[in-house]
């Protein structure tokens, strides 16, 4: 009974978001307040059943219903609560419901915190979001729906995919789709303004909270993927350019290059039309992400073609949506007044080449990504574009936006002095160079570049640094002064500060761990010992330990410093999911600081011995850590009071300015 | 019989929450009893291995794959190293035998054309497009608030008061 309650929830939501892609539109087309007032309540309610409806499905699985095929395929009844309930975005329905639940939730959150938009403004804007609402309802409704009853139902699942039965689960696939259909606002408050044929700089102040949040959430959602790859796949790869990825990271480099043209565009009321394209792009770029998962068009094109029901439907929505967006973007864009003179040497001059680099970057992801599939699908040729592509590719890219970021917060608006910029910067540049040197003295035979990698890190980290000594003037007056100074700030440009030194830090475990990270590659039996950088690891023994739906083969090992101090037990294993007939590899990982010994064990070989691969991973926490300070400072810039979603106004208007009012 | 349980971990790819970073359970990519005793030898198979991609996997080099096709690719590279073979005579041996599908780096040519011009081409372009707009734009003109009323103005300019 909840399945079907859960179904027909659907279906209902998908009334209302249709009501709300039409009324409030037309509404605002004919000056029509009654129908403009639709959207508000329409986007709650709509929300309120799609909540319905994942709530559903959500209990079938938590009292482990197998009569619902869904939950047969995917749940098992031995699973703890936690995966069993993680396990309902665990397959491809019940993601995509997670997809339209979190979409519904923005449209929610716009309808009920967007008091001050402007009433037409915002029945546009929520009638573009109930039309994406409306076509992925369809799409789970008539190929995706999870709902569906076995007339026998079985007495047991048949258990989720071992590799997903972890807190990982839990915490990456929401958070990415926060990211990716977060998105989605900035997409219908762009389509919106083109209907409209009017933007102005307070569509920026509007629309970059929710970008902000978008784009924390995907910062934190392919960081904690990136981490949770780390620790299961047991070999401590952290990245590995695979489609999958690039399709997270699409969005991402746009997102990040939209958030800084929306500045631009908030302050100078520059660079609008540039920022709507950006918004377009950015959702564009999630919808593409969408349709290379789910399609399966990433396995192969012949995949795609064998199974095309979802896969088609999804293409059709893609062309629907990105093919619009961009028809109408060059039908109405030239209505929109380009506005905010600068000189090319200015803080919106910094932030242009960002964005040149930002999008540059996402175009060689793009193509690198789709080239393979585009050219056997026209020539038949197969070629394979792997890391080694993206990295020679990527990092050019990158090298040039690291470099100009610190200059950009110290450059004015409209017209800055690049060479008061480079007077700020010089401590952070010779900070960079003893970097350099000191990585040269301990490089012995490692990669010639690296150094320069972390020198370059090391000039982002202090540039972000430098950004807040000089706005405090540190140590140029008394110390209460730059207290108050800094307490005085805007929190928007604490969060730019931390966001930019996060980016240094996450680079410096990038290049650290892959330049001077080593490995050892052995055949262990108990009471052998090996050695990795200064520590060495025994094996004392072997056994087997039950757990719950699983059962674990375990080498207890021994970590010791060569010198001999003892550092503490570590233990991986293997573990055998019965119900799937699978193993996954379970890692044990020693934190030293932010140093990481790695190590895990294979199946056991014939002659009694275990394949062991241990790892020394410098500095690697540093990769994770940045993206926590990016999310962190989002969050302080979120904070800031001018950017608030509902800001009361100045109390305080201006004389003059109340007599112009 | 979980090594063959472990291929199916390409389901990650088309299962759950669809950006999972799962491409297979790599591990046992690189065995003990592959390497090679000569470290600088040994080093160079494994920069190769990083290079040449496991065929039957999705994505995967096979330095990190565990297929058995992985395994094998990974031996012969290291015969082919023994017998002497410099590392663009080993690549061209493995392209002869198996197509340029084994390279995860695309080799420079008239296919790949766009796919190795478009990063420079698109920075280039984004040059070029950034000075136009500069150079058109450079005559003072009324600015972006011309449209509004000078009320409008005032609130505007108030609304983006820091």
């Amino acid at each position: 009974m909840i399945a079907e309650l859960g179904h027909y929830a659907l279906m209902l939501a998908l009334g209302l978001a249709l009501i709300q892609a039409s009324m409030p539109i037309i509404g605002a087309r004919n000056n029509d307040p009654v129908l403009i007032n639709v959207a508000v309540p329409a986007a709650l309610a709509q929300f309120v059943f799609v909540a319905l409806s994942f709530g559903a499905l959500a209990a079938c699985y938590v009292t482990s219903d197998f009569s619902v095929l869904n939950v047969y395929e995917n749940s098992n009844s031995a699973m703890p609560l936690i995966y069993r309930l993680t396990s309902v975005w665990g397959n491809h329905e019940g993601s995509m419901m997670l997809w339209v639940f979190i979409l519904a939730l923005f449209g929610a959150l716009v309808a009920a915190f967007g008091g001050n938009l402007p009433d037409k403004l915002k029945a546009d804007a929520l009638g573009v979001q109930a039309w994406i609402a409306a076509a992925f309802e369809l799409f789970i409704l008539m190929t995706s729906n999870p709902f569906l009853r076995i007339a026998d139902a079985p007495f047991e699942g048949r258990d989720l995919n071992p590799i997903l039965q972890d807190p990982g689960l839990a915490f990456h696939p929401p958070f990415l789709y926060l990211g990716y259909v977060g998105f989605s606002i900035a997409f219908s408050f762009a389509i919106a303004a083109l209907i409209e044929g009017r933007i102005d700089a307070a569509w920026a102040r509007w629309v970059r909270p929710w970008v902000l949040v978008a784009w924390m959430c995907l910062t934190v959602g392919i960081a904690g993927g990136s981490y949770w790859a780390y620790y299961e796949l047991g070999w401590g790869g952290f990245w590995f350019w695979d489609p999958v990825e690039n399709a997270s990271l699409m969005p991402w480099l746009a997102g990040t290059a939209l958030l800084h043209s929306a500045v631009v565009m908030e302050k100078r009321g520059a660079l609008k039309v540039w920022t709507i394209l950006l918004a377009i792009l950015a959702f564009s770029l999630s919808l593409i992400g969408t349709f290379l998962v789910r399609s399966g068009v990433l396995t192969s094109v012949h995949v795609f073609a064998t199974d095309p029901r979802r896969g088609i439907f999804i293409l059709a929505i893609l062309v629907l949506f990105i093919g619009g967006a961009l028809a109408l973007y060059a039908w109405r864009a030239p209505l929109l007044k380009q506005g905010g003179l600068f000189a090319p040497i200015s803080r919106e001059g910094a932030l242009v080449l960002n964005n040149l680099f930002l999008t540059c970057a996402c175009a060689t992801v793009f193509v690198g990504t789709l080239y393979p599939l585009a050219l056997e699908a026209l020539t038949g040729e197969k070629i394979s574009v792997g890391p080694p592509y993206f990295n020679a590719t990527f990092a050019p890219l990158f090298v040039p936006l690291l470099f100009i970021m610190p200059f950009g917060p110290l450059l004015g608006w409209k017209r800055g002095d690049l060479l008061g910029a480079a007077q700020r910067l010089i401590l952070a540049a010779m900070l960079a160079a003893v970097a350099i040197a000191a990585g040269f003295a301990l490089n012995r035979g490692g990669p010639v570049l690296a150094p320069f990698g972390v020198g370059l890190a090391v000039f982002v980290m202090a540039g972000a640094i430098t950004d807040i000594a000089e706005r405090t003037m540190i140590l140029r007056v008394p110390f209460a002064v730059t207290l108050r100074r800094a307490a005085g700030l805007p929190r928007s440009v604490w969060g730019g500060a931390v966001a930019h030194f996060g980016i240094g830090a996450t680079l410096v475990g990038i290049v650290v761990v892959t330049a001077w990270g080593s490995e050892r590659i052995a055949a262990m039996k108990p009471g052998d010992t090996i050695d990795i950088a200064h520590y060495r690891l025994s094996l004392d023994a072997m056994f087997r330990r039950p757990g719950p739906n699983f059962s674990d083969l375990v080498g207890h090992f021994t970590v010791s410093r060569i010198s001999g101090e003892l550092r503490g037990p570590m233990e991986p294993s293997r573990r055998s999911f019965p119900s799937r007939n699978m193993a996954t590899t379970e890692a044990a990982l020693m934190t030293r600081r932010l140093s990481q010994i790695y190590l895990s064990i294979g199946d056991p070989n014939p002659g009694g011995t275990i394949p062991v691969r241990i790892y020394y991973k410098p500095q690697v926490l540093l990769i994770w850590i940045g993206a926590l300070l990016m999310f962190i400072g989002g969050a302080l810039s979120l904070s800031d009071r001018r950017l608030r979603v509902g800001a009361p106004r100045p109390a305080r208007v201006p004389a003059t300015l109340q007599a112009a009012e | 019989m979980v090594t063959s349980g472990t291929r199916r971990f390409h389901l990650a790819f088309s299962l759950g929450c669809g950006l999972l970073l799962l491409g297979s359970l790599s591990l046992w990519a690189v065995e003990s009893s592959e390497m090679l005793a000569d470290p600088v030898l040994e080093a160079r198979a494994r920069a190769l291995s990083k290079e040449l991609r496991c065929m039957v996997c999705q994505n995967q080099s096979i330095d990190d794959s565990e297929a058995p096709l992985a395994h094998d690719l990974r031996v012969l590279v290291r015969e082919r190293l023994k017998v002497g073979d410099s590392d663009s005579q080993v690549i061209d041996f493995l392209v002869a035998r198996y197509g340029e599908f084994v390279l995860l780096r695309p080799p420079l040519a008239w296919h790949t054309a766009a796919l190795w011009g478009l990063p420079p081409a698109a920075v280039l372009i984004g040059i070029i497009a950034i000075v136009l707009v500069i150079r058109r734009r450079r005559p003072p003109q009324t600015g972006d608030t011309a449209n509004l009323t000078p009320a409008e103005e005032a609130r505007l300019s108030e609304l983006l008061r820091d």
